[in-house]
């Protein structure tokens, strides 16, 4: 077989259905194949849109989310998608084509030093130097990729080692003799930690992004009713935990609900669950929950005692170790006093917006959770519209609430709602965009419109980039530098694409709007004309403790 | 604090790349590196000297380099009884007449006069970073004019 044939079976064993990409000179082997393979290839119009379809994709099924491009350009156009999926632990595999080996190293046209560029922004990487070794990259590329803490993988695979031959031998067996991430915890560690959780007085859960990888919400949920230990959960984490559940404190940090951030820096125990004390959690380290002790259990042993330090490490897959951890916890502490004092801050300091006559975004959000009752798949842009999506949209389940979290990639929303809807297309998928950010991968509707796929555009269109004329209005003298948009007419756009364009400029009339979308079969863009400087509150200004909140009602 | 680190890692192209760049990424200090073979061919030995200011950043670079693929196992010698020597060569001014002035020092250090010719002798020594400090200190009575030196390797006792 080829090297382009061996790569299509490879892919098929490995369960792969469905790729995204784009074409290109030396992929040309690759994409031959192509033509008569089973597997279904989404070309979308920028490889970064593929990167971003194949990371939504994977978000949302659970599956590794497959994308190819071709040398050069191509590839490095995958770069940012790379780095998205890497820093929100994300399992992809980038395909990228590379020239000739005999030319590598030559300046040749379209070469670029992919492994060299994309080494610190992905689990592992490959260059492919002979056609025999390929078998057995892809399936350590897939394992790589989908195991521990997981992670983009990149495949750089050379033109002739594409049309090479060689016999095809599928490898039964994997040897990686320094890869075997740890799954079950430490019992002695676990043990102790139940103790510690019976004896809390304010013990708090700390949910990331890891309890949804690891599938766990069930036992979360059992943990915390069990327990009776309210649940914050991270920008990641949205969706492992109910966000309608008495003990939901919703999300913490800098624009995290009030509630949550108090409770965090009264609390006396916190149980970390697969999320890493990143910096727009945790504000001002040294003055971070200052009364908690802290057991972390997380999968990946160098997110523990990073940022600060861990009273109770727990390296394991969170599933397992909460599963144990249920067995071992015999009374649930005493934390009566604790709720109460919790309930008193919710009823104190509610999120909340003028609800007025005009047309606010956070409304906007509200009505599309309200139309949806939350069944829905929802990807954000990112910025204020991220944020507002967060704080007004109840998310209860895990696997629905897809974006860019760790670097923060505008443009990453439509596209994720691209791969969401192909490996989701029962559901209902909506973006909730900017008129920023949407304009970062507007290109997509036409891979949208092309395959016939009824994802919802919202966009919260302030005619600015919002969240930096946010901080340049509180941080930086309203001095306005560079972030008004003039933008085009989105509805004459989303129809010169072949999708539906509406617009809403009241609102009285975001609910109808909302239902008249969700009943159309075609790709929808809502042009929603907002309230132009509407700000995200509560906030935590960089580097202030984080119960030093401004706005709302905090 | 210097700590020295040994890392054992697959023996495959781009695998000091990846130590390397990991380092750049994180932002942490090398003070020096040595990578060789070892009785696996398969598999590389490297012996990194690190610079951390303090336990938790030791202990990332643990963690870190752990996490790479191709990384077998990270041993930190700070920990363990160790043995560490390090090579250096050099070139160094002397008159004649201090000939035996100079052979003498390497009475009291592993190392040798390679060769004279004109006013320089070429020397090597070895030892631990306290030993090879003192040396160049006497040497430098001398003038030493050029001084190259391997990064150090250790080994537990």
């Amino acid at each position: 077989m080829t090297g382009a044939q061996i790569l299509i079976e490879c892919l098929k064993r490995e369960g792969v259905e469905v790729m995204f990409g784009y074409p290109g000179g030396v992929v040309l082997p690759i994409f031959d194949e192509l033509y008569e393979a089973k597997i279904k290839f989404i070309l979308t119009r920028h490889e970064q849109g593929a990167a971003h379809a194949a990371d939504g994709y994977a978000r949302a099924t659970g599956k590794v989310g497959v994308c190819l491009s071709t040398s050069g350009p191509g590839a490095t156009n995958l770069v940012t998608g790379i780095a998205n999926a890497f820093m929100d632990s994300v399992p992809i595999i980038a395909i990228t084509g590379q020239v000739k080996t005999n030319l590598i190293g030559n300046d040749a046209f379209q070469e670029s030093d992919v492994t060299g560029i994309t080494r610190s922004i992905t689990k592992h990487n490959y260059l492919v130097k002979d056609v025999k070794d390929l078998a057995r990259i892809i399936r350590e590329a897939f394992h790589i990729a989908s195991t521990g803490r997981p992670g983009p993988v990149v495949i750089d695979l050379p033109v002739d080692v594409q049309s090479a031959t060689t016999e095809f031998v599928w490898p039964e067996k994997l040897e990686l003799r320094s890869y075997k991430p740890t799954y079950s915890g430490h019992p002695g560690q676990i043990k102790k930690a139940a103790k510690w959780i019976e004896n809390a007085k304010c013990p708090v859960l700390y949910v990331g992004g890891g309890v949804i990888t690891s599938g766990a919400s069930e036992e979360l949920l059992q943990l915390a009713e069990k327990a009776g230990i309210p649940v914050t959960t991270t920008f990641m984490g949205l969706g492992a935990f109910p966000g309608t559940h008495e003990l939901s404190l919703g999300m913490l940090g800098m624009h995290g609900t009030a509630y949550a951030n108090h409770a965090v820096m009264e609390s006396d125990l916190i149980v970390a669950i697969g999320a890493r004390f990143d910096d727009r959690v945790t504000g001002r380290l040294d003055s971070f929950a200052p009364y908690a002790k802290v057991i972390h259990i997380d999968i990946d042993p160098t997110s523990i005692s990073k940022n600060i330090r861990v009273d109770i490490p727990i390296v394991g897959d969170a599933k397992n170790i909460l599963r144990e951890l249920l067995k071992y916890i015999k009374k649930a502490p005493e934390v009566k006093v604790w709720q109460d004092k919790i309930n008193g801050w919710k009823q104190q300091y509610p999120l909340f917006y003028k609800n007025d006559e005009a047309l606010r975004p956070q409304f906007v959000i509200e009505q599309i959770y309200q139309v949806t009752k939350g069944d829905a798949i929802i990807t954000t842009e990112v910025g204020q519209n991220q944020m507002w999506a967060c704080q007004w949209y109840k998310h209860d389940k895990p696997r629905t609430w897809i974006s860019s979290g760790g670097l923060g990639t505008m443009g990453f929303g439509f596209p994720a709602a691209i791969g969401a809807q192909i490996g989701c297309p029962d559901k209902l998928v909506i973006d909730i965009a900017g008129d920023g950010s949407i304009q970062m991968n507007i290109q997509e509707l036409a891979t949208a419109v092309n395959n016939h796929l009824p994802v919802k555009i919202a966009i919260l269109n302030n005619g600015y980039l919002g969240m930096v004329r946010q901080w340049q209005e509180l941080f930086y003298k309203k001095r306005y530098s560079y972030t008004t948009l003039v933008n085009p007419d989105f509805v004459k756009l989303a129809e010169s694409y072949g999708a539906v364009g509406i617009r809403v400029t009241k609102k009285e009339e975001v609910r109808s709007a909302i239902e008249k979308a969700i009943s159309i079969d075609n790709t929808v863009l809502i042009d929603f004309r907002v309230e132009r400087e509407e700000n995200v509150y509560p906030m935590v200004p960089a580097g202030e403790a984080i119960n030093r909140m401004i706005g709302g009602m905090a | 604090m210097r700590h020295t680190i040994s890392v054992l890692v697959e023996n495959k192209f781009g695998v000091l790349a990846r130590v390397a760049s990991l380092f750049s990424a994180r932002g942490y200090n090398i003070a020096s590196l040595a990578v060789s073979e070892t009785l696996d061919p398969a598999i590389s030995y490297m012996t990194i000297v690190v610079e951390a200011e303090n336990e938790k950043i030791l202990e990332q670079i643990n963690k870190q380099l752990n996490k790479l693929i191709d990384v077998i196992s990270v041993t930190d010698f700070t920990k363990k009884d160790h043995l560490d020597r390090e090579l250096i060569l050099a070139k160094v001014k002397f008159a004649l007449k201090e000939k035996e002035k100079l052979e003498a020092i390497f009475k009291k250090y592993v190392g040798k006069i390679i060769q004279y010719k004109g006013d320089t002798a070429i020397i090597e020594a070895v030892g631990d970073q306290a030993k090879i400090k003192q040396l160049l200190t006497e040497l430098n009575k001398f003038g030493v004019k050029e001084l190259v030196r391997t990064g150090r390797i250790a080994i537990t006792h």
